[in-house]
């Protein structure tokens, strides 16, 4: 494991960057019907951006405005996001993708914030500031997969030890280097 | 003769674990301590980390349940059904319904299964040794069923996307019938053994203190959350299977104390039992266990699913991203220990180095769901 990681050829069997659009059937409950109708009201410029993934809205923003939108999410009185269900980063190639499920405990609604960084400098502001409670996802999202979560309180490795070479979670880390015997 | 110098006060640094055995596995916390109250803590995870995550990605859908047994390993089935939900509802299908029902027994009996382990070493942890040869009593008559069934005592593997792996025993409601009364026994024993015990209650009454704002800002689930008041169930406000179909309630406390954590669970323990005799009686004595259209190696369309289940330890989440092949694209696993553990120093803050090892023991985590 001293070496450092060397890339792999893509899998075939993967799509490539970008290719995350849901093709299974959009099953929206009347909450999720409910939201989708609200949430231009509640950022009016970011309508172009909507979309459904089977049962959940879902909203695409840039690094940028993300802080700002989920703060507007979580202290509006009509939507009041005030719980992160998780916190996910997928590696989709040349893209690295940051998920946020939401949730609220007041409207018992749920919807899902996405943002795409560049692999190659993938760098999105902290929401710790929002939920604390992304502080850990966001140190295991930088451990495994680099992403740089700048305004973090400390993005020290949680899950792997100081020093570890690579970012064993994306696709280019070497995964089945070993042999049964 | 010197003169007399002042006393120095220094905070001192106190290391627990990795291999202490009130840490629940391999758990490290390093508390700086001034005297006896704790001035910071700082939790260091990640020594059974396995890269389960990354491993899904690896394997089939058919082999990937093996896995789930292995975070959460003291509530395997509910870990497996929340994995086999995600693929399901990607793949639209309808598990048959006893299939659905011998699920829910399993995982409510996995639920007091494993509250009861909680008691055992909560009590431990507490000072006291006689609760955990009791909850290790009631337990086994639950591990018995568990065996019957699937034919293992921890790593079952037994429910498949679309449904189960194979039929459970002809005697399984009989089975499961003879051990609810004496459970039911078990458990109040339980309860009047130390529920109310004066020593008890002064170690755990008012000690680790969250109020509910802060402990759903820190993503906390499950009972935890429930201690401070709030009724956040996912088997009540997201209902999932058939879990609308039964009348049970949602134990909450008052205080968000060390004692109502813990006595939420001893409720719940009631309410699962409330939820299988239930599900017994609805229970369809024959018909299918796999869902039509049901693969043995299952093939999800291209799309992305968060399913959520509630676990014994709180909300557990699968996030899968399926690109249409036999294995998933990113497997991302919410783990509620893990979220309900980053809280620990915010439950820590002020109270005496000797809390420590009940504070910790009240959040009931589990290193493999954890690390992961």
């Amino acid at each position: 494991m001293s070496d450092a990681p060397k890339p792999q050829p893509g899998n075939p069997a993967h799509p490539p960057a970008g290719g995350h659009g849901a093709t299974a059937p959009e099953r929206l409950d009347a909450r999720g019907q409910a939201l989708k109708a609200l949430l231009p009201e509640v950022l009016p410029l970011l309508q172009a951006s909507l979309s459904i993934a089977l049962d959940e809205v879902v909203l695409t923003v840039s690094p940028e405005q993300l802080v700002e939108v989920c703060r507007t999410l979580r202290d509006d009185p009509r939507t009041r996001f005030d719980f992160l269900r998780c916190l996910s980063v997928v590696d989709y190639g040349d893209t690295l993708q940051v998920v946020y499920h939401l949730w609220s405990m007041e409207k018992r609604h749920k919807m899902v914030v996405k943002v795409n960084l560049p692999a190659d400098n993938p760098e999105v502001p902290s929401v710790t500031g929002v939920w604390k409670g992304a502080d850990w996802f966001e140190r295991e999202g930088h451990d495994l997969y680099g992403v740089v979560f700048t305004g973090h309180p400390n993005l020290a490795p949680l899950l792997l030890w100081e020093g570890f070479p690579g970012y064993p979670g994306r696709k280019s880390y070497p995964f089945h280097d070993y042999k049964e015997w | 003769m010197a003169e007399a110098r002042p006393l120095e006060v220094r905070e001192l640094l106190i290391n627990m674990g990795p291999q202490h055995p009130s840490t629940h596995g391999v758990f490290r916390m390093v508390v700086w301590v001034d005297g006896e109250r704790i001035v910071r803590v700082e939790p260091h995870i990640g020594y059974l980390h396995r890269g389960s995550e990354k491993l899904c990605e690896g394997e089939t859908y058919l082999q990937i349940p093996t896995l789930f047994d292995r975070l959460d390993y003291l509530a395997n089935f509910n870990n497996e059904m929340a994995f086999c939900m995600a693929v399901e509802k990607l793949m639209g299908l309808d598990v048959p319904e006893r299939a659905q029902y011998v699920r829910i027994i399993l995982c409510e009996l996995n639920r007091i299964a494993s509250h009861l382990m909680f008691y055992a070493a909560f009590g431990l942890d507490a000072g006291a040794m006689t609760p955990s040869m009791y909850a290790f009593r009631e337990r086994e008559r639950i591990q018995q069923v568990f065996e019957a069934v699937s034919g293992a005592r921890m790593m079952h593997d037994y429910f498949r996307v679309g449904g189960l792996r194979q039929p459970p025993p002809d005697d399984f409601k009989e089975r499961v019938q003879r051990i609810l009364p004496a459970l039911e026994q078990g458990i109040n024993e339980c309860d009047t053994l130390l529920s109310r015990n004066e020593i008890f209650l002064a170690r755990t009454r008012g000690i680790g203190v969250i109020s509910a704002q802060e402990a759903i800002a820190w993503g906390m689930t499950g009972p935890c959350l429930r201690a401070c008041g709030v009724p956040y169930d996912i088997r009540v406000v997201e209902p999932y299977s058939l879990y609308d179909r039964f009348d049970f309630d949602i134990p909450v406390g008052t205080q968000g104390d060390c004692w109502d954590r813990y006595m939420v669970r001893v409720e719940e323990m009631r309410q699962s039992l409330r939820i299988i005799r239930q599900a017994l009686q609805q229970m369809p004595d024959d018909g299918p266990i796999m869902a039509p259209g049901a693969r043995r190696l299952p093939r999800p369309p291209k799309g992305e699913v968060y399913i959520r289940t509630e676990n014994p330890r709180g909300e557990f989440g699968v996030y899968l991203v399926s690109d249409g092949s036999e294995k998933p694209y990113r497997v991302k696993i919410r783990a509620p220990s893990f979220a309900n553990l980053q809280a620990l120093p915010v439950l820590m803050r002020d109270c005496y180095v000797a809390d420590c090892v009940v504070i910790l023991g009240s959040l009931d985590i589990v290193l493999g769901d954890v690390d992961r």
